[in-house]
């Protein structure tokens, strides 16, 4: 069937301006089939369904649009004084120097950019699969765009319990950069590991990350997207769960004129538990959108959703989050909740929860709601002698406490909180 | 310590005057007792020296030792020593009990140009007056009043009083709610604090408290305005005969 005029010519313009990396390697064939995923697909309009809230059209366009960069000061990087595995990317572009050694007790990195150079099996068999059965019954071009055209990535295949944290680190130093970044991440049968990602990465970044997480693995995921106002993020977690496996995953978004952060989760094993969590906070041009297609394939799983968005002067907040339980995936425990705190009139919070269920021995429960910081409580704080703005950002903290309680590491998390009163304290 | 003069306040969104004139001078070290009948507007003068948002001062004046507390922020007149015992704590969700009450103690210190309180101070000190007011740990890490039982409530507002310290201390029916024990405890709480330093007006609808806690003199607030200003047996007499026989005496 023919796409409708302007996709196909969004879909053109850009494929035309853009070239597969030389030395695609193993990864050439899934490429090759991406592409096609692509231009069968047509890149997204704002008259799709499952863009209607959020325009894509910034997304698509051949350059990204420039962004400046953000000046943190002397504030002291995230995840400072945790001990980790450091991989640096610039601009998407993968700084050896400042990373550290690609080496560590219970996994195996490598890059997406050698796949020319050596043949890595489960790589092969994991790069675009995720993301291909992503596209059903849902399309998500941007994510096959990704697979596409991904110039680089990292490669992990966790054997055992990972010795320390993996953190990526994305920094942006040029106003126009536009990365693409695909990162594969393989769990074998008991192995754990965890993932940090924070920073810009880029003017525009899409970003994919594929997660297989095999019987009895635990999978943790913390990610901090960078405050630069202007830029843009697409991404995608695509992540398959085996039975008794655990997949974990916290997004703290703060700044970012345009974010999509899509999880598509499918837990295909009996017994394993799915969580994903966000928290966000927009002040003026800042549109942020969470969302989230988890699939109920096994008995006695447990998913839970847990969005909070802080928006002002305008900021706009999208949630779409579907639980999907499938025909015999009895005991599904399925659980979402998506809310926002609006601190003035200006700020819009549209929200799209949707439940779908085959099973009739299942317990899933929704709710959404978006409220104004309560002037009681606000002032009864205030009569104990708290000023406003601190008395406000408590009012806000515990509002995005849920979401943050879904960060099991103490330290993470305290460094989580430590960021967003930081961000609340310079907007007093 | 206050003085309150002819104040007039009236509701902020619709055509309402409230307070229609009170008077009323609070020295250090006195304790004075408001009753008055329902709807007279005593919670309504307490929200008004307290500083809450939806009153409009149309006439009179509030001064807290012979500083105007109408112009400043409701924290600001909190770090001047002010504190209201709310007639109805509210819940705060999310927040802490502990947390909030270390915020607050160091918002006032910090406000007033003082130390913080070191962590390890600030926790020997609440425990020691949590104990007092039988408050257990529990309830110091549940978040504010959330969940908390009405008389539970009310001791937290005490907790609350005692760990601030204020010069000023404003007790909104403090007792409704209260079991006999918790009465005497509350009771307990107030009589500890008071010095010389510090006053206490002590809003109520019973004779019961004012057994515990003795009052020097006793208003009577009806229609927003104080009509009559006595000893401790004023309260006795409305005890006993209710307010017919004062109001009619006033009219
Ligand atoms: N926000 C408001 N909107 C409408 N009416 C109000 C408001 N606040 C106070 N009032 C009215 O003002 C009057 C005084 O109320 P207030 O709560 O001060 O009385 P009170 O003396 O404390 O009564 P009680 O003994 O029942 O606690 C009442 O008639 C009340 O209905
Ligand atoms: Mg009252």
């Amino acid at each position: 069937m023919a796409l409708p005029k302007i996709k196909q010519d969004t879909t053109d313009t850009l494929l035309s301006s853009m070239a597969m990396p030389d030395g695609a390697g193993w990864s050439a064939a899934a490429r090759a089939d991406a592409l096609a995923r692509v231009q069968k697909m047509g890149l997204p309009t704002r008259r799709d369904e499952y863009w209607k809230y959020t325009d894509p059209a910034t997304l698509t366009t051949v350059a990204a649009p420039p962004a400046a960069t953000f000046d943190v000061g002397d504030e002291t990087p995230l995840y400072d004084a945790i001990d980790r595995l450091k991989i640096v990317f610039v601009d998407g572009v993968f700084d050896a120097a400042a990373s550290d050694d690609l080496t560590m007790a219970g996994v195996t990195i490598s890059r997406l950019a050698e796949a020319g150079e050596k043949d890595i099996h489960w790589a092969k068999d994991l790069y675009g699969t995720l993301e291909a059965k992503g596209q059903h019954p849902v399309e998500r071009p941007m994510a096959a765009l990704n697979t596409a055209y991904a110039t680089d990535g990292i490669l992990i295949h966790a054997t055992a319990k990972a010795e320390k944290p993996i953190s990526l680190i994305y920094h942006h130093k040029s106003e126009e950069s536009d990365a693409i970044l695909h990162h594969c991440v393989k769990l074998d049968k008991g192995a754990e590991l965890t993932i940090l990602e924070n920073g810009p990465a880029a003017a525009r970044f899409n970003k994919c990350m594929e997660i297989d997480v095999a019987d009895g693995a635990a999978f943790h995921h913390i990610r901090a997207q960078g405050r630069d106002h202007e830029r843009r993020a697409v991404t995608h977690m695509f992540a398959r769960l085996g039975t008794e496996s655990v997949y974990k995953s916290f997004t703290l978004t703060a700044n970012g004129v345009l974010t999509r952060n899509e999880t598509v989760l499918e837990l295909t094993g009996d017994d394993a538990v799915a969580h994903v969590a966000g928290a966000a906070m927009g002040d003026g041009d800042f549109h942020h959108d969470d969302t989230v297609f988890i699939t109920h394939d096994a008995v006695n799983c447990e998913s839970r959703q847990v969005f909070k968005k802080v928006l002002r002067n305008g900021a706009v907040g999208v949630f779409q989050g579907k639980i999907l339980v499938q025909p015999g995936a009895q005991k599904t425990d399925g659980y979402q909740i998506s809310q926002s705190l609006l601190l003035d009139e200006d700020s819009q919070f549209l929200a799209k929860p949707e439940l779908e269920i085959y099973a009739d021995d299942v317990a899933c429960s929704h709710g959404s709601t978006s409220g104004a910081i309560d002037e009681e409580a606000l002032f009864y704080l205030r009569s104990r002698g708290v000023p406003k703005g601190p008395a406000q950002d408590l009012l806000v903290l515990a509002f995005l406490a849920e979401a943050i309680e879904e960060i099991d590491d103490e330290d993470i998390a305290a460094d989580i909180l430590t960021r967003l009163e930081g961000w609340l304290a310079r907007r007093r | 310590m206050l003085e309150i003069k002819n104040l007039h306040v009236k509701l902020e969104e619709e055509d309402k005057q409230i307070l229609k004139g009170v008077d009323l001078k609070v020295e250090p070290g006195k304790v004075h007792a408001i009753m008055g009948p329902n709807g007279s507007g005593k919670s309504t003068l307490s929200y008004v020296l307290s500083g809450r948002d939806g009153y409009e001062v149309t006439d009179g004046s509030a001064e807290l030792e012979g500083e105007d507390i109408l112009e400043m922020e409701p924290e600001e007149r909190a770090a001047a020593g002010l504190f209201l015992a709310f007639q109805y704590p509210v819940e705060i969700p999310g927040v802490g009990n502990m947390t909030f009450l270390r915020t607050a103690v160091n918002s006032q210190r910090k406000a007033r140009g003082e130390e913080e309180i070191s962590a390890a101070d600030f926790l020997k000190l609440i425990r020691e007056k949590a104990k007092s007011l039988k408050i257990d740990a529990d309830m110091l890490k549940r978040p504010v009043n959330v969940g908390f039982s009405g008389g539970e409530k009310k001791r937290n507002e005490i907790l609350q009083m005692a760990m601030l310290e204020p010069k000023m201390c404003i007790l909104d029916e403090t007792d409704s709610g209260l079991d006999v024990d918790a009465m005497k405890l509350v009771a307990e709480g107030v009589n500890a604090l008071r010095d010389a330093g510090r006053a206490f007006l002590v809003i109520t609808h019973y004779q019961r408290l004012l057994d515990h806690i003795k009052p020097d003199v006793v208003h009577i607030m009806a229609d927003g305005k104080i009509v009559k200003t006595g000893g401790p047996e004023l309260a006795l007499e409305v005890e006993n005969n209710g307010y017919a026989d004062i109001l009619a005496e006033v009219a």
